[in-house]
């Protein structure tokens, strides 16, 4: 801006003209600082974490290598962390396998898709397609409290209620035969249903399971896909519809074959969105899907979550140098960088959304 | 719409199964609409419920409730330390997040030049807004709590907390000044303002009450954090009340997570006591930050936060 060439209020003469010249200068430097921050924040994740995985796999952080001398002791190779089976690095018998907490993560993900994607799609499309604007109005703001509820009542509600009453209730009606459950079902689909249900025979349905947080976590993230898929079909130019009505299409028609292409990339950003919430999400899913660390595609069994490995190893103080601690930033590690990956491709995702129709 | 006006030459054209499509159609999509909603009800009756149940069957006293740090005797445990942890950790969250977002949000509006950096600034926050929240909790841990030898104290939880609602009053800062017609400061700079008495003393209180609401939806956000209070190491138990920033604390959801786990069911109610009264905090904070929204809204001012 050029336009500070006159005196302002409470300036006088050129001096303090100058001197309020060099305040805006240094005004300019502080938010400038400000701004930075939040960039100095993403560069101390990555390198914070980094440095201590490092001592997670060569037993000393890359900063005490450089700057204390500290020696290169090879402790978890790649080839275990990446391939093992097994994950206990507190065990008396540690394994180091990070692959049961990846697909405890990626199971509680996936699932957790299946019911916010097909939901929340199907609720943005009411609410965009068929809701008078009192409907919309009224509905829009209270799905969203969903995603305001603190995690850990979501929690809270798995191990009082869904756990209990809901994956319990699926389970009984699945395993007990009397009850013309497996039977019925089980001549529909006998190779998926039957080792499913010789599994839970033993085992009833204990404190935790899969299933549990499926729920729970595909229930928090169903706002997000119905607020930013009803934003991107709002955005669809109301001429395509009034088009296609005009050749006699019906609303599902005009819903499926125009409203969903043309807002398909804004609608799969806020599936990535939500996976990538779903990926990140701790309280709920830890409380859910419990502390095991299996390899299981059973939605009945406990599960261990990357993040709820976590939260079970947190320690404050009291574990630094252990192997407990370093993993937690390895497993960090990993977690930052799949949401990362998540979150760039939301990002192009968008961008292209906001081309098509700016 | 389907049309009823079908002419002569489309006779032989059945619609009938696609008027039925649409009905299907419409009923799947209000069924699926439902789901969000029966499950917010099903968890608010849930806890509100259990809430109820423990205060009926246990007998317990509001007043001590309120007031007393938690015991290992659920009769004489109580909430209150949790909840002074709580106001701690938000005051000194809003004070450590606030001045640097909205310093940030006012450099990106009004100086940043078109540039590169510029670019890398506004990227890198759509992605710190999607770092999941217990990210922020491992990155105090290291670098404050043991690097730094501060403790698992409130202060540590709070850098934490600060770090994670950031971006989002940022977010909500920016709207909130851009929002601010250009009018107003072409007037400012007219009566020979300079840019940074035009930003403190025009924009700034026309923006500000979209910034505050912001910054009240992101400690509401904050308040009920769990994981990067875990991760930083506080204790879950809340024993005694915190004197100061640099004291050992439990918030009022790691308390809840850890009453949850209880084995005596006295704990397991006043859980749900616990979450009743964070809920009351939520539902304060958010009528808060719509009282500010109305109020400037109908205040006829120029902005409106669209």
């Amino acid at each position: 801006m050029s336009t500070e060439t006159q005196s302002g209020s409470g300036i006088s003469g050129d001096d303090s003209l100058e001197a309020a010249h060099e305040k805006n200068r240094r005004v300019r430097r502080v938010l400038f600082g400000c701004a930075a921050v939040t960039v100095v924040t993403t560069a101390a994740i990555f390198l914070v974490l980094f440095d201590n995985a490092a001592s997670y796999f060569f037993g000393a952080r890359i900063s005490e290598v450089l700057f204390g001398g500290d020696s290169i002791v090879r402790t978890v190779t790649f080839t275990e962390f990446g391939t093992g089976t097994r994950w206990a690095p507190d065990h008396a018998t540690p394994a180091h396998g990070v692959l049961p907490i990846v697909w405890g993560t990626l199971a509680i993900t996936i699932g957790a898709g299946l019911v916010s994607i097909p939901i929340g799609t199907a609720t943005a499309l009411y609410l965009s397609e068929y809701a008078s604007s009192g409907t919309r109005n009224r509905l829009k703001p209270i799905l969203e409290i969903l995603a305001g509820i603190p995690t850990i009542v979501y929690g809270y509600f798995a191990v009082s209620f869904l756990t209990p009453v809901l994956v319990d209730g699926i389970a009984t009606f699945l395993v007990n035969p009397a009850g013309r459950g497996l039977d019925s079902v089980s001549h529909i689909a006998p190779g998926l249903l039957e080792p499913l249900a010789s599994g839970m025979m033993d085992a009833s349905v204990g404190r935790y399971s899969m299933l549990a947080g499926i729920l729970v976590v595909g229930t928090m993230t169903i706002p997000m896909v119905s607020s930013i898929s009803e934003d991107a079909m709002q955005a669809v130019p109301d001429d395509l519809r009034n088009g296609a009505y005009a050749l006699g299409a019906t609303k599902y028609q005009v819903s499926t074959r125009i409203v969903l292409p043309a807002a398909v990339s804004g609608i799969f950003a806020s599936y990535i969105l939500a996976l990538s919430r779903a990926i990140g999400e701790t309280m709920a899913v830890t409380m859910a899907a419990g502390f095991n660390a299996n390899l299981t595609a059973n939605p009945f069994d406990e599960i261990m979550t990357m993040t709820a490995y976590l939260v079970s190893m947190a320690r404050g103080t009291s574990a630094v140098g252990t192997v407990e601690y370093q993993s937690l930033f390895a497993v960090g590690l990993l977690l930052f960088l799949m949401t990362l990956s998540m979150n760039l491709l939301n990002d192009r995702l968008k961008r292209r959304f906001q081309e098509e129709y700016r | 719409m389907s049309t009823k006006r079908e002419t002569d030459f489309l006779e032989d054209v059945d619609r009938s199964r696609e008027k039925l499509l649409n009905r299907v159609f419409y009923g799947t999509l209000v069924v699926a609409s439902l789901f969000g909603l029966v499950m917010l009800i099903l968890l608010i009756a849930d806890v509100v419920w259990e809430a109820y149940q423990a205060f009926v069957t246990f007998d317990i006293d509001l007043g001590n409730f309120l007031t007393a740090t938690s015991s290992s005797r659920a009769e004489r445990a109580g909430f209150g330390a949790s909840i002074l942890a709580s106001l701690w950790l938000m005051a000194l969250t809003a004070v450590l997040a606030f001045f640097i977002a909205v310093g940030c949000a006012i450099y990106l509006v009004e100086y940043a030049p078109e540039n590169r950096v510029t670019r890398l600034i506004e990227a890198n926050l759509a992605n710190l807004a999607g770092v999941p929240s217990i990210v922020y909790g491992l990155l105090v841990l290291a670098l404050i709590v043991n690097d730094a030898g501060l403790g698992s104290v409130i202060l540590a939880g709070a850098i934490a907390l600060a770090l994670l609602i950031v971006p989002i009053i940022i977010v909500a800062s920016i709207e909130s000044i851009r929002a601010v017609p250009s009018s107003v400061r072409d007037g400012s700079y007219a009566m020979g303002a300079t840019k940074w008495q035009t930003i403190r003393q025009v924009v700034l209180p026309q923006a500000m009450p979209g910034i505050l609401t912001g910054t009240i939806l992101a400690l509401a956000r904050a308040i009920g954090e769990t994981a990067p209070l875990i991760m930083v190491g506080t204790m879950l138990h809340a024993t005694r009340y915190p004197s100061g920033p640099l004291s050992s604390f439990s918030a009022m959801p790691t308390q809840i997570y850890n009453w949850t786990y209880q084995a005596d069911r006295m704990f397991n109610g006043l859980a749900a006591l616990g979450i009743v009264a964070l809920l009351v905090f939520l539902v304060g904070m958010y009528a808060l930050a719509g009282y500010l929204r109305k109020r400037y809204e109908t205040d006829g001012g120029s902005i409106s936060n669209v």
